[in-house]
């Protein structure tokens, strides 16, 4: 019993508890967001602290108590090297989240206050949780506030927007639920631990499982063709929404795959790993071609995380354990990287009122300097260049492809590593020529002086800009806590 | 001893940083000028103490070179896990390494000092410079590199410098297109780089250098992992199919031309092949390979730099075929000739660019058709120039006679397939490089002066339009000192490598060098106001486009590109989104049909339960 992740859990769920209260109504105190998830991020850090990196491989700061015994559920909470990195992202992105809104306060401050925090809660909880259905509880919750964000703080299109969301995830989650049902049933067990230490499921239902809960997986992450909810919602969202969601949201996805599918079963990765590396293959070259030809900024990011979680599957699919790690190395990056590219192309929609590049029109760094330079650092990140932090899940991915594992034929996947590799030059090319297009050039005569960077937008981005160049420049601070961990998920794999 | 190489990269790095953010710090009370001040300090003294910290390696090198492979330097900070072969962060200074770091050091204090004249006027000097610190060590981390990941990190962060460099004038959306062009282009190359990186890596089952070369790997592996690599090499060494970035990339500030687009960056292609010598020499058909990328691209783009008018360019374009030079001796079996050409030319085409730079700062364009007559108003920079194209067309006794030599033996004496292919090219592109420098020489410094249209003035849009209206700027001592001090290097490096003197071939490439300058001399003196290039006759034209590659990639790949993606869109939106939206208005529809029999008629109710009753009953007793 550990009280950590518990607290973990609580303070954000308190937190948006206490502003139910009426006394709260219509005014709600400056910074009250700002410290509720400044304490979770405080504990996330502590815990970061207090973990044993000697044995990243077993799960720490377990909490294992019944919840409804009489169907055997149990409310299992821990972390690892693979869940613990995520959590701390996640405690991170939403402080920032609340520090962007504290230098630029939007409508119904106390309501989008309490959808965060809830957000907050589902989201640290699906990376902590240890029960399949605990986890899908959380996987769930998540839902429902990311609905009322987009729906209520977003542009002009929300409603739409987030109707599809909502429904879209809602049927991904629904094949989910099938899948873990499936295990439930073959192992007897709900406990991910247990199962993945060895649960007897037979080939062809571990196949069936694997197909359910990867579909389920592969519309949250998204992979290619179950992606169209997410240009729509990252478009229409707000700055923190599209950050939650591009940083933290289709991160659920990949993570259940590190979790759940390749773990509990194996059998079943190793049938159908082949095609889940062809879809993200396929999603690394359709989301860059999508990237080339997108006329709006925000739209533009969205797609572009189409082509990074291709990596990231990629990863996943060669069952190496320098592909999982690729992939779970790619996720952190992809989540610091693409939130910061929100955050700032947030800042942008905001002094320029469109995020269109045509109207945009040139010369961002002659007009905003600051932000046009970290719009410059950020796509530079995002495209992979080494030092950055991008590059290594992309150049590991690439890696695990170029020998997968054992039982998946090696030719196929070469020609994997090979597409991927062009796909690394649509990334840069549909970056640079954006940059070339907003960035570049004279800026319009008629547009009047703007604000550049504020001091709350630096403090938001700071964080970010400075985790990308130290997970870049040190790599190894991330890969030292991930690999024991994905060395103990795939056993009988050789290095 | 491997502290002064960590030192020699980290300091450079530092002052980047420093030069980036600390410049203008505090924003609103620091003027420009201490900003800029303050830049020229962050931008030179780290690379100055680097280049001392690079010539105390190379001494030490040169002192204790006897005792043969136990004189390497080297030294590991960690290793890093990665769930397969690990990679090993370390760096390792070997001879070569230690030669090539002095080169750049120098080469780098020479183009920093020089800078703080030439972009006396800039706004944006302080992120200038540091780019260019942030490239020194980003250069040094591949020359001094003990791991091919980490060889990779510096060669990629130099292409980040070199886009960022080639669009420092952003205004201009050609210097743009030119910084994205080179990125790309390179990319394309270095995406093969790493699978060839992969390939050896795997096989060796260690990333280290030394352990690749020291393992045992079968020969297919290497020619196919070598092939790969060649694809990085071209694409950074602007080699033939992937040089097309060059010449554009003379957009760029000519300081950057001289540092990264003639002496360093561009010569790392060549350099990463010397440095994993053994494992070519092991897959000859990759040298012959290499050996036929040079020959095409040596001549042809010294007879593109023949027909160019753009001073720059031609310098450009003489990079292209000096480093096929470079590259061809290396496919004829002779790292040495390779890497002392790539050292006397990285000395001798700064010193051009560097007066390149005086020049044009002082005439206010880049064409050489508003030059003429400067040999009396510049008269340092005339000696200095001279040197140059005198080591560039390999005339003694300026540096580039003896490489030149060097290089045109080792092709002599190779076995190579393409050997009688690319001895022909070699000796074909001596002349006409005679050519070109006597061209690029008498159109600049003799004859009268053109004077410049006044349109044509500040094509860069950096200030020179003002000097045009003050006269003649003066040239600042800061850029004539490095143009002096690289000008010693550039007359007598060659007598370094005078024990390896090749009298024959000397002879031989002297005569065809002024055979090929004498042609221009004698149309030049016939009528000094027109361009010799017309010799070219109808040829002129394609030598001037480059033989019209770039219209045919773009034609190849771009465009089409383009077009897939605005076709991806499209289906985008409206098959698998359309297939998603479609499933919605069916369900919508489908519910819309069910509806249609809840309608509270209690009539229609029964009609329906007593069909079912007849249907079943039916179905009874027909099936039983």
């Amino acid at each position: 019993m550990s009280w950590i992740p518990i607290a973990m859990l609580a303070v954000p769920l308190l937190g948006a508890a206490v502003l139910l209260l009426p006394r709260f109504a219509g005014r709600v105190p400056r910074g009250y967001g700002l410290a509720v998830s400044g304490v979770t991020l405080a504990l996330a850090v502590a815990m970061a602290a207090v973990f044993d990196y000697g044995d990243t491989a077993r799960m720490q700061f377990q909490t294992d108590v019944p919840w409804i015994p009489g169907l055997d559920l149990r409310f299992h909470l821990g972390v690892d090297g693979i869940s613990l990195p995520l959590v701390v992202l996640t405690a991170l992105l939403t402080f920032l989240c609340f520090v962007h809104l504290a230098g630029r306060p939007q409508s119904r401050p106390r309501a989008l206050a309490f959808t965060l925090l809830v957000l907050e809660t589902g989201m640290i909880g699906t990376f902590l949780a240890l029960d399949l259905l605990l986890f899908f509880v959380f996987f769930e919750v998540v839902l429902v506030p990311m609905y009322f964000v987009i729906a209520v703080w977003g542009g002009p299109e929300r409603r739409a927007a987030a109707v599809k969301f909502i429904l879209y995830t809602l049927l991904g989650s629904a094949v989910l639920l099938l899948g873990l049902l499936v295990v439930w049933s073959q192992a007897g067990t709900l406990d991910m631990v247990a199962l993945a230490r060895g649960n007897g499921i037979a080939r062809s239902t571990q196949i069936l499982a694997f197909l359910a809960i990867g579909a389920g997986l592969a519309v949250k992450a998204p992979m290619w063709p179950l992606h169209t909810w997410l240009p729509d919602a990252h478009t229409e969202a707000p700055t923190v929404g599209s950050v939650l969601l591009a940083g933290v949201l289709l991160k659920m996805g990949t993570y259940g795959f590190a979790r759940i599918a390749i773990p509990i079963l194996p059998e079943g990765a190793a049938t159908v790993a082949p095609w889940l590396g062809a879809f993200a293959v396929i999603g690394i070259i359709y989301g860059s071609l999508a990237c080339l030809a997108q006329r709006d900024l925000k739209r533009m990011i969205a797609y572009s995380s189409v082509g990074h979680m291709g990596f990231v599957l990629l990863g996943f699919a060669t069952l190496t354990p320098v592909g999982v790690n690729a992939a779970l190395f790619g996720n952190v990056a992809h989540g610091l990287i693409t939130g910061l590219l929100f955050f700032v192309a947030g800042a942008v929609k905001d002094r320029y009122g469109t995020a269109d590049m045509a109207r945009l029109g040139g010369g961002m760094l002659g007009r905003l300097p600051y932000i046009g330079s970290l719009l410059t650092f950020a796509c530079v990140a995002s495209l992979g260049l080494p030092g950055l932090a991008g590059f290594w899940g992309e150049m590991l991915a690439l890696f695990g492809a170029f020998r997968p594992a054992a039982e998946l034929s090696r030719p196929l996947f070469l020609t994997f590593m090979v597409i991927g590799g062009i796909g690394t030059v649509l990334t840069a090319a549909y970056f640079l020529l954006m940059l070339s297009r907003v960035t570049h050039g004279r800026p319009a005569r008629d547009r009047g002086p703007a604000v550049d960077v504020t001091a709350y937008e630096l403090a938001a981005w700071m964080p970010l800009v400075l985790l990308t160049l130290l997970f870049g420049l040190w790599p190894k601070a991330l890969l030292a806590i991930t690999t024991p961990a994905v060395q103990a998920i795939l056993p009988g794999v050789g290095s | 001893m491997i502290v002064l190489a960590v030192l020699a990269i980290l300091l450079p790095f530092v002052g980047a940083a420093a030069g980036l953010l600390g410049s203008r710090v505090p924003r609103s009370r620091t003027p420009a000028r201490t900003a800029r001040r303050r830049a020229a300090w962050f931008a030179v003294l780290p690379v100055a103490i680097s280049a001392v910290a690079a010539v105390w390696l190379a001494a030490r090198q040169a002192i204790t070179g006897d005792h043969g492979a136990a004189d390497t330097v080297a030294g590991t900070l960690a290793e890093i896990e990665t769930g397969s072969v690990p990679i090993s962060v370390g760096l390792q200074v070997g001879e070569l390494s230690a030669l090539i770091g002095v080169l750049v050091t120098v080469v780098a204090l020479a183009v920093q000092v020089y800078s703080v004249g030439y972009m006396r006027d800039d706004p944006r000097y302080p992120s200038y410079s540091a780019f260019i610190s942030l490239f020194t060590s980003a250069m040094l981390l591949v020359v001094y590199a003990g791991d091919l990941i980490v060889l990779y990190v510096g060669w990629e962060i130099m292409g980040l410098c070199s886009y960022l460099l080639i669009g420092h004038w952003w205004e201009d959306r050609a210097n743009s297109r030119a910084a994205v062009k080179a990125f790309l282009v390179t990319r394309l190359g270095d995406v093969g780089f790493l699978f060839g990186i992969f390939t050896l890596g795997l096989s060796a089952g260690s990333f280290r250098i030394d352990d690749v070369l020291a393992a045992d790997i079968p020969t297919s592996t290497l020619i196919a992992a070598t092939m790969l690599l060649l694809a990085g090499v071209a694409g950074k060494s602007a080699q033939v199919p992937l040089h097309t970035w060059l010449p554009d990339a003379m957009a760029g500030p000519t300081p950057i031309s001289a540092l990264i687009h003639a002496a360093t960056m561009v010569a790392a292609g060549i350099f990463v092949v010397a440095r994993l010598y053994p494992v070519f020499l092991a897959a000859q058909p990759t040298l012959d390979v290499l050996g036929v990328i040079a020959a095409v691209g040596m001549l042809g783009a010294a007879l593109s730099a023949l027909a160019q008018d753009d001073l720059k360019r031609v310098l450009a374009y003489s990079t292209i075929s000096q480093l096929a030079f470079m590259a061809a001796a290396l496919a004829a079996g002779s790292d040495h000739a390779a890497i002392f050409h790539l050292v006397t030319h990285g000395a001798f085409k700064a010193l051009l660019f560097l007066c390149a730079g005086v020049v044009i700062h002082y005439v206010g364009s880049n064409l050489m058709s508003h030059m003429g007559g400067l040999r009396t108003s510049l008269p340092v920079t005339f000696w200095a120039m001279t040197i140059g194209f005198a080591a560039l067309a390999g005339l003694p006794p300026a540096s580039g006679f003896f490489s030149k030599d060097a290089v045109i033996a080792a092709i002599e004496h190779s076995r190579s397939p393409a050997q009688l292919f690319l001895y022909g090219c070699a000796l074909v592109t001596v002349g006409v490089t005679g050519a070109y420098s006597a061209r690029a020489w008498l159109r600049t410094f003799f004859g009268s002066r053109r004077p410049v249209p006044p349109s044509d003035a500040d094509d860069h849009g950096h200030g020179r339009a003002q000097h045009e209206e003050r006269g003649r700027p003066a040239v600042p001592r800061s850029m004539l000192w490095p143009v002096v001090l690289l000008a010693v290097p550039a007359l007598l490096l060659g007598f370094a490598g005078v024990r390896e003197f090749d009298a024959e071939s000397a002879a031989i490439s002297v005569v065809i060098a002024l055979l090929g300058a004498g042609v221009v001399y004698s149309l030049w003196r016939g009528s000094p106001a027109q361009d010799p290039a017309r010799m070219l006759g109808p040829f002129r034209v394609p030598c001037e486009r480059a033989f019209y590659l770039d219209t045919v990639y773009d034609r190849l790949v771009a465009r089409p590109v383009l077009r897939l993606a605005r076709g991806v869109v499209r289906t985008d939106d409206r098959v698998v989104d359309g297939a998603v939206r479609g499933s919605g208005r069916a369900a919508v529809g489908l519910s819309g049909l069910l509806r249609l029999a809840q309608n509270g008629n209690a009539q229609l109710y029964v009609t329906g339960v007593l069909a079912g009753v007849l249907l079943i009953a039916v179905g009874v007793v027909v099936l039983a």
